[in-house]
């Protein structure tokens, strides 16, 4: 049984203690605003870039530099032979003409951009010589809204900060109230342990609210970020989000005695998520015999679940075996951190 | 009377075989104030925290209020206050916030401004903890203790690295409590704490109770109240001073001697009278009563306090 003063009483201890401390406030609510601001502003999608074509100076080379300027798609300059190489050495060139008796494309395979500035400076040339298309086509552009770096990253985020203020919020305090021999204190009173676990990860709701709007505020204005469906449901996932990631956290400092400890144990748990989970890029990346594994992390499920409902404007039903997924991880963690638990 | 701590055959063993506590038996009566004296590491937290229900025994029988720990753990706890050895409350709660804290645990509650105004903390009611001075911290330390209305109070090292005056303030604070009958059990390695405050004092060490009484009764059983301490500026025959009139015992610290006696004005003169005719000079002489780290350094040849 949980009496209402102790739990309210920790509960408003904890928001008192965090939100009094500059660095916790800056963590938890500005840093990822900041880092959405920047990585938004470095993929921001931006005009198609043009290819940059170094001409080797020689007979015929500004025959080919006056072809390709004349597309817009192409920026093409001339220059020496020892200044081309050292160009496509960079990375500034996407490839080098050689133009002397034959016509030499020189570039790196591996290189996706020199790929494509092969076969759009060979097309454009060879057009400009006369070539003739087979069968001409017809083409159509779409910009999907929603389907911007952006839009990927702010469900990302959401997710990245619910994992670590989860566990940070929860772990790191308990181990920092163990080692002050705060808990052992309040074991000397008449608290009960549901009590204080209870009121623990209670304290994450009223966080996790704040964090969840500022992000979602913070994208749709700046980002114009939308949430295609019902705007409740990135908050029903941030409550289940932030009860499994408090969960986790209590469950890896159950025994840590020391703050070097916990840090560590943080940092082993939520590295492969921040990497595999798809936060800044697509899980779908990593290689398939991989993927079960990176899809029953809890940071998958959080993250698939939050971009379906705000990317694509998926249901919260629809979302039901990822919300399985997380009460798993969820129910699993509790129930070891209350077996587990040292107060001391 | 009945008894507010009865605890027997009280054995702790670590992890890794350090004897913490090697057969402790104490009782101790409601509305006593009942000290643990002894040096760093002689088992004192370990005993206190066992009698606290924070760490089992390894082996012996504890009761405290007349009550088992393991059956009736939270109702126990509604009637203890305790105040732990470096408890860092935390930093950025005020005075007033921390004890409201404390104060939702317990059933019976103390008025808090009686209780602030009591600790001398009513004008820090608002400050944050990280604000208060070492006297402060361990006052509101002690408050916490004492918000719940406890009948038995735990006290370890309550005055441990705290100037003069804040001791005496807690001390003040103590002696209020006790006035109101009810039991206070602190440990100290301060003879001085234990001789003001205590009805009764166990001397521990090794994890054993070496001495048990009141302080004087404690002292009395030197057979001589006064200690006269002196160095001279060469040796001096110990057997010849051991039959000075009215020493009872009598060791060396480096370059001074110590004896204890019954009648200083009786044992000095004849001292004096010695030196003289063993052509010795007097470096340093001085007399005080005799006070319970006489008395533990008799039990152990050691002092209480090696710092």
């Amino acid at each position: 049984m949980i009496r209402w003063a102790p739990f309210r009483e920790i509960l408003l201890a904890r928001m008192r203690e965090a939100l009094r401390e500059p660095e916790i406030v800056f963590w938890a609510f500005f840093f990822p605003l900041l880092l959405s601001l920047a990585l938004g502003i470095a993929f921001r999608n931006k005009p198609p870039e043009k290819v940059y074509v170094a001409i080797e100076r020689g007979p015929g080379a500004e025959g080919i530099r006056a072809t390709l300027s004349a597309d817009e798609r192409f920026m093409a300059e001339v220059a020496s032979p020892d200044e081309c190489a050292r160009q496509l050495r960079l990375g500034k060139a996407a490839i080098v003409i050689a133009a002397g008796s034959g016509l030499e494309y020189r570039y790196d395979p591996t290189r996706p951009d020199s790929v494509l500035a092969r076969t759009l400076v060979d097309d454009a040339i060879q057009r400009a010589a006369g070539r003739k298309d087979a069968r001409p086509p017809t083409e159509k552009t779409v910009s999907e809204p929603g389907a911007r770096y952006i839009d990927f990253l702010i469900p990302g985020l959401i997710g990245m900060n619910l994992m670590s203020a989860g566990m940070w919020g929860v772990g790191f305090a308990i181990v920092d109230m163990r080692t002050r021999k705060l808990l052992k204190r309040l074991v000397a009173t008449p608290m009960r342990k549901s009590e204080f676990l209870a009121a623990m990860i209670s304290s994450r709701f009223l966080f996790m609210a704040v964090e969840l709007t500022l992000l979602l505020a913070f994208g749709r204005l700046v980002f114009g970020v939308e949430v295609r469906g019902s705007l409740l449901a990135p908050f029903l996932l941030g409550i289940v989000g932030a009860l499994t990631f408090a969960s986790l956290g209590l469950l890896i400092a159950t025994r840590a005695q020391r703050i070097e400890t916990i840090s560590g144990l943080m940092n082993l748990v939520m590295m492969p998520m921040f990497i595999f989970s798809g936060t800044f890029f697509s899980s779908e990346r990593f290689p398939d015999y991989a993927q079960p594994f990176i899809q029953a992390l809890p940071l998958t499920l959080l993250n698939d679940a939050l971009r379906a409902v705000i990317n694509e404007g998926a249901s919260i039903a629809s979302q039901g075996l990822r919300l399985g997924g997380l009460g798993l991880w969820m129910v699993i963690c509790f129930t070891l951190s209350l077996r587990l638990f040292r107060w001391s | 009377m009945s008894l507010a701590i009865r605890c027997v055959g009280l054995k702790k063993t670590y992890d890794g075989g350090v004897e913490a506590v090697r057969g402790v038996d104490l009782s101790i009566e409601e509305g006593e104030c009942f000290g643990l004296l002894g040096p760093n590491g002689a088992g004192k937290t370990t005993t206190v925290e066992i009698l606290e229900g924070l760490l089992s025994p390894t082996a012996g029988d504890v009761e405290v209020l007349g009550r088992r720990w393991g059956t009736d753990d939270e109702e126990i706890r509604h009637r203890l206050g305790v105040s732990l050895q470096e408890t860092k409350l935390s930093e950025k709660l005020t005075v007033e916030e921390t004890l409201h804290l404390f104060a939702s645990f317990y059933r019976t509650r103390r008025d808090l401004e009686v209780l602030l105004g009591e600790m001398g903390l009513l004008e820090k009611r608002a400050s944050h903890v990280e604000k208060l001075s070492g006297g402060q911290r361990q006052r509101l330390a002690v408050a916490c203790a004492l918000v719940g209305d406890p009948e038995l109070l735990f006290l370890d090292e309550p005055t441990t690295g705290l100037d003069p005056q804040s001791r005496r303030q807690l001390w003040d604070v103590i002696r209020a409590f006790r006035a109101t009958r009810r039991t206070v059990m602190l440990t100290t390695h301060y003879m001085e704490e234990a001789e003001r405050l205590c009805d009764r004092v166990a001397i521990v060490d090794h994890g054993q109770v070496i001495a048990l009484g009141s302080p004087r009764e404690l002292i009395a059983r030197l057979g001589a109240e006064h200690v006269v301490e002196f160095s001279t500026d060469g040796e001096v025959d110990g057997t010849a001073l051991a039959a000075l009139p009215g020493v009872k015992a009598m060791h060396a610290e480096g370059e001074a001697r110590l004896l204890t006696v019954t009648e200083p004005h009786v044992t000095i003169p004849a001292l004096l009278a010695l030196l003289k005719d063993l052509g010795r000079e007097l470096t340093r002489l001085t007399t005080r009563h005799a006070s319970l780290e006489d008395v533990f350094v008799s039990l152990t040849g050691r002092h209480l306090r090696d710092d």
